[in-house]
């Protein structure tokens, strides 16, 4: 079926918008194949509001009279209100909308269609690939390799074609360790720290089911992880009694006595459904009206979502534990090891790595642990907080990721290149987007689908100069050390600037954010190093020699 | 210093609060005004720790245990130290020097009374009249048409916790006045706190009418009838009783109570639901124990702030700031505001409501203003508030404190519109506690003439202002500086204020500092445009166009120092935890002599220390995982 076919009513006059924090307006409301446009044309200069059909979470119809009243809730959290003359148009259309906001086919999504004129589609798609990645850490050289055992994704679906592997072991080791971790997923390289070579690798559970099956490759694999080293740390992320629970459905964990060399630590992580209920719990609450104090900290207390957060850090702040402070290499995994696996492990890479916390450093660490390592974006990303839809496999862990990401900017404001406004920019990406990095659940799909040649790549798009300047801190100053950021309740914080987005609050913060923003360009052009200096001391030198005739002077 | 028993206790453990941090060994000194613990790290750097005696709240004796006898502080400014003697007999014997150290009897063994900031009389003259409440007025344009400034009270006859001159409304005679004074709780009659010139509208507050349950007063009708009529611009005025309204109802039992509404003509009568002192007590206790707490879960932290109920006390404080403010600017109402005597939540709604009219209390030397004005001058009992003294406990509650932290949440949420940061606020607070000046000693303006604090005292206001550079908001805009402030007071926006309660957990806090950061920004373009025109005055000075007043030219390396100076000064001032406070001002007072020695010898270590540490922070300082942790978990 054509998308057009969907539209009923494709055009009405007359439809009221009202928008948190702005008058209502009167305009035309258009609704073509993926957008909804909304435009006011009292005078020539007309206002736009286009918004992306995709970033549609839910919507709500209601009747007032002949006329209609939709309310659409937005997966950036906005909100929004069309009052629609006329019943039959309100709800062609409502329907529309509903089927347009819920495409299932990958090709049909916006991405494959928006062809901006400053763009083309023969630029480079990503921003590097595991072979790039490679090449450029020289410290991988000696002990690790390229493999291409899943150059046709048949060893590991999930995974890139390219990972990176301990240099003795071969690729038919690797596909005996793949056969023995869930969706094939065995443990390659994450991350190496560059003041130790101690390194993060990051895998699913292993498949030792109820009656302990061992598989020798895969110990071995590990073994060559840490090469004749005495400890590694396996940070696993369910609780004790969760991974023993594992083994009844065919997963597990490392046991002590086939694994000697690693020692495993448990860390309890909410996965899937839960972390879905805590966000829709928790903008639920932000958008509570009642005055009720106690009511609002019981709500945020009862959403988790900042325990969420507490527990993230806290395991990647073990991680990084071990590895910078014990020297000791990682192994982290969960079950499936496609959501807090990743969650963790980039998390720690964030602390650890100064160059994973300049733009294209964070940029290149999410799609190296996130889109190449085949996080399940669309089907972790189908729906937002506001989605009436039963829940099938959404859980907002990118969400969380960036929140974590942002509560370690406010304790470390200085040391990260970019600016909240990048991870506010991500957070709306990865629900709605113009873009193809979003798209699909993996390499495999991407590739079946064509995203790359036929979609363009947001990461080189936020990458433009003129468009990352936007992204910037104007504070970054960078350090080499770690960023080790506070664990405390007290140290955690919600981020209004996500869950307030569209409030008046909001407005002040961009006022603070200017502010700091010219106190910096003002120092950087009246106190700039060389020309101040100089005037400086050229006021010196006339000074001293005045001196010098004046001393004349008095010798005189 | 006759109840300082030992006065020096070597190898004194400091626990630290985060179990997987080391605990430090020192020494402990005790002297006339401070506690301070000096702690000896392996590579001869010193830090030390000093708390003023009366910032000890209290002082308990745990039970011995296999490692020594420990001793817990609490202090009024949220420190607390947890301290380990060896000997039991060392441990008992600071205990009860401490003791009587921190509860002074009399006021003479305040710390301003023996505290000399090297200042001469001129000077301490001039300091107390730095602020003066009659300059606001004139500044709000008193007197005009409406409104006069009255000497009636002049002995405090009238009222005795009042100010000796008031604001009052033009046409309200001395009978009137008189007559009201006598039907309001303690003398406090209607008098005005501020006068909105745009809207002529008046924010005044009294306490409680003595209506009970049918007595009703002529002359205190008057009074409000003619506050009413000194706005032309609103035919009513709101009476505004911030108690919750079970509270008012008890108090009429009492003889008590809250206007009657029949008795009054025009009067829009409403109640705000504030809670009394001893709740707010409670509520602070709870909310310390919270932020006491050993490795609380989020879920533990959240719902120990919730059952604290602290966040719901500032908001309902807020909130009814946010009411005068909107009556007076929205309805060009006059608001005549109280509670009970009228000295508390009065206090603190007519503040709060100053600051969301009048940028100008949002300012620096503005909120000093506001401070003398609503607090000092009308009779807030600091003394009994903070207890000062040993006095009553149920006297003590955190009134001002709350106050304090509304004003902080404003600025969380409005950041461009105050001139200071939140550091500015604590200062206060540690001020308020510390009996270093005299500006908050004494419970009202008659016991504080009583007292001579201003032939015996130094005022705090110039000290403040002399540090202004470091309470600067570099994001403050003048620009905004017309407007009236309209907060959000939905829950969301309270937060928990981690840098008042939590200020010596330097853990928990950022670990950079955006203010820091911009402050020495700003610093080095004001430093650097200063120097400049200094040079340039200089040229032409030797050039010969100016006659040159100061004698010899400076030399140029003399000009040069100032800039390099800047950068140090904010890195120091952010790390060090109470010292630098206390440690600038004790050098002045110099009670003791071996702790001038003490100060001497160590300071210079001590700022080096600061420094390197300031650097470390980023790796070492803060990790919340041991390595206890790793090994018990695998």
């Amino acid at each position: 079926m054509e998308l057009s076919e969907h539209i009923k009513t494709a055009n009405v006059e007359d439809v009221t918008l009202r928008r948190p924090f702005h008058p209502a307006l009167r305009g035309t409301l258009c609704v073509t194949s993926h957008h909804l446009l909304f435009s006011d044309r009292k005078d020539e200069a007309s206002w736009q509001l286009l918004i992306l059909l995709k970033n549609i979470d839910a919507i709500e119809k209601r009747a007032v009279g002949s006329s209609g009243t939709i309310t659409i809730k937005c997966k950036d959290l906005l909100v929004l209100q069309l009052e629609i003359p006329g019943m039959e148009e309100c709800l062609n259309i409502a329907s529309s909308i509903e089927a347009l906001s819920s495409l299932e086919s990958v090709t049909e999504m916006y991405p494959f269609f928006y062809r901006p004129s400053h763009l083309t589609l023969n630029g480079p798609w990503g921003l590097s690939s595991t072979e790039q990645y490679y090449k450029q850490t020289e410290r991988l050289w000696d002990r690790w390799r390229v493999s291409t055992v899943n150059s046709d994704y048949s060893v590991c679906p999930s995974y890139p074609s390219a990972v990176i592997v301990p240099r003795e072991v071969d690729d038919d080791k690797l596909i005996h360790s793949a056969r023995f971790r869930q969706g094939g997923r065995f443990p390659v390289l994450s991350y190496c720290h560059h003041r130790n070579g101690m390194v993060i690798m990051r895998s699913s559970q292993p498949l030792t089911g109820a009656n302990k099956k061992r598989c020798k490759e895969d110990e071995l694999l590990l073994q060559a992880v840490i090469d004749g080293s005495e400890l590694g740390y396996i940070i696993d992320l369910r609780s004790a009694q969760q991974a023993q629970q594992a083994r009844m459905t065919g997963g597990g964990f490392e046991s002590k006595s086939f694994y000697s060399h690693w020692k495993r630590i448990h860390r309890h992580h909410e996965r899937g459904k839960v972390v879905q209920e805590s966000l829709i719990k928790l903008v639920e609450a932000c958008s509570d009206p009642s005055h009720s104090v106690d009511r609002w900290l019981s709500k945020l207390e009862n959403s988790k979502w900042l325990s969420h957060v507490h527990s993230a850090l806290s395991t990647a702040g073990l991680v990084v534990e071990c590895v910078e402070r014990d020297g000791h290499s990682v192994l982290v995994h969960g079950s499936e090891g496609t959501d807090n696996t990743l969650l963790v492990s980039s998390l720690a890479q964030l602390i650890l790595d100064p160059a994973s916390r300049t733009v294209t450093g964070f940029l290149c660490l999410l799609e190296r642990e996130w889109i190449q390592a085949g996080h399940p974006f669309q089907q972790r990303c189908a729906h937002s907080a506001y989605s009436h839809a039963r829940l099938k496999q959404e859980c907002p862990i990118f969400l969380l990721l960036l929140d974590c990401v942002w509560q370690v900017w406010r304790q470390f404001p200085l040391a990260l290149e970019f600016s909240e406004a990048l991870l506010l920019r991500l957070a709306q990406e990865v629900y709605a987007s113009n873009y193809g990095t979003f798209l699909c659940n993996s390499e495999q799909e991407r590739c079946a689908a064509g995203v790359k040649e036929n979609t363009h790549c947001l990461f080189q798009s936020l990458l433009r100069p003129d468009i990352e300047e936007q992204y910037l801190n104007p504070l970054y100053e960078p350090t080499d050390l770690a960023i080790w950021p506070s664990v405390h309740p007290q140290s955690l914080q919600l981020w209004t600037g996500l869950f307030l987005r569209w409030t008046e609050y909001a407005q002040n913060m961009e006022e603070a954010r200017e502010e700091v923003w010219s106190i910096v360009k003002e120092h950087h052009e009246q106190a700039g190093p060389d020309r101040t200096n100089n005037t400086l001391s050229t006021h010196c030198d006339t000074l001293t020699s005045f001196e010098n005739l004046m001393d004349e002077l008095t010798i005189l | 210093m006759e109840h300082i028993i030992t006065p020096k206790v070597e190898y004194v453990k400091l626990l630290n609060t985060y179990p997987e941090k080391k605990s430090a060994l020192g020494t402990l000194y005790l002297t006339a005004t401070h506690l301070i613990y000096v702690e000896q790290t392996n590579n001869n750097a010193r830090t030390e720790t000093w708390v003023l005696h009366h910032h000890i709240m209290s002082v308990e004796k745990l039970p011995l245990t296999a490692s020594g006898c420990p001793l817990l502080i609490r202090c009024k400014t949220f420190q607390l130290l947890h301290l380990l003697f060896q000997r039991e007999r060392d441990c008992q014997d600071v205990f009860q020097s401490l003791l009587r150290l921190s509860q002074p009897v009399k006021e003479e063994e305040l710390y301003a009374f023996l505290c000399n900031p090297h200042q001469n009389e001129e000077d301490r003259r001039q300091g107390w009249e730095f602020i003066s409440v009659a300059n606001d007025f004139s500044r709000m344009g008193l007197s005009n048409e409406y409104w006069e400034i009255s000497h009636l009270n002049k002995n405090y006859e009238i009222c005795s916790t009042y100010p000796s001159i008031l604001g009052l409304p033009k046409n309200a005679s001395v009978a009137v006045v008189t007559g009201s004074a006598k039907f309001r709780s303690r003398g406090r009659l209607p008098v005005l706190s501020y006068y909105h010139k745009d809207t002529k509208a008046a924010l005044c507050r009294c306490s409680q009418p003595l209506s009970g349950l049918t007595s009703r007063c002529v002359e205190d009708e008057q009074m409000l009838q003619a506050i009413s009529q000194a706005n032309s611009n609103c035919p009513f005025i709101y009476v505004v009783d911030t108690r919750p309204k079970l509270n008012a109802m008890a108090n009429r039992a009492a003889g008590k109570g809250y206007e009657n509404e029949d008795n009054y003509s025009n009067i829009r009568f409403q109640f705000q639901g504030i809670e009394n002192i001893h709740v707010m007590r409670n509520s602070l206790q709870k909310l310390l124990e919270v932020c006491s707490m050993k490795s609380p879960s989020m879920s533990d932290y959240l719902t120990g702030l919730e059952n604290s109920g602290w966040l719901r006390h500032i908001k309902s404080v807020m909130d009814a700031g946010v009411f005068l403010a909107k009556a007076v600017c929205d309805e060009r109402a006059s608001v005549l505001v109280h509670c009970s005597d009228g000295w508390d939540r009065t206090a603190q709604v007519c503040s709060l409501a100053c600051i969301l009219l009048d940028p100008y209390y949002r300012t620096i030397k503005g909120l000093m203003v506001l401070i003398e004005k609503e607090w000092i001058s009308f009779g807030h009992k600091f003394s009994h508030r903070c207890g000062h003294l040993d006095t009553d406990p149920k006297e003590v509650s955190p009134v001002f404190t709350q106050f304090l932290e509304c004003v902080w949440q404003l600025s969380e949420q409005l950041p461009c519109v105050f001139e200071f940061n939140e550091r500015y606020l604590i200062e206060i607070h540690n001020q308020v506690y510390a009996c270093q000046y005299g500006n908050f000693i004494g419970n009202c303006q008659k016991e504080r003439l009583d007292m001579r604090l201003h032939e015996k005292t130094f005022s705090l206001w110039p000290h403040l202002l002399k540090n202004q550079h470091l309470y600067r908001n570099p994001l403050y805009r003048r620009s905004l500086e017309s407007t009236v402030l309209r907060p959000s007071t939905l829950p969301l926006h309270f937060k928990f204020w981690c840098g008042m309660y939590n200020h010596y957990d330097r853990g928990m806090h950022p670990k950079q500092s955006v203010l820091d950061q911009l402050l020495s920004l700003t610093q080095k373009q004001v430093e650097g445009e200063r120097t400049m025109t200094e040079l340039q005055r200089q040229l032409a000075v030797a050039d010969g166009v100016l006659p040159d007043p100061s004698g010899p030219i400076n030399t140029p390396a003399e000009q040069d120092s100032p800039s390099e100076k800047t950068p140090t000064a904010p890195v120091v001032q952010s790390n060090g935890s109470c010292a630098p406070l206390i440690n600038g001002d004790a050098e002045e007072a110099g009670p003791g002599a071996e702790k001038c020695n003490e100060k001497e010898g160590a300071d210079p270590g001590a700022t080096e220390h600061d420094l390197t540490s300031s650097e470390d922070k980023p790796v070492s300082v803060e990790t919340e995982h041991s390595k206890e942790e790793v090994q018990e978990s695998s």
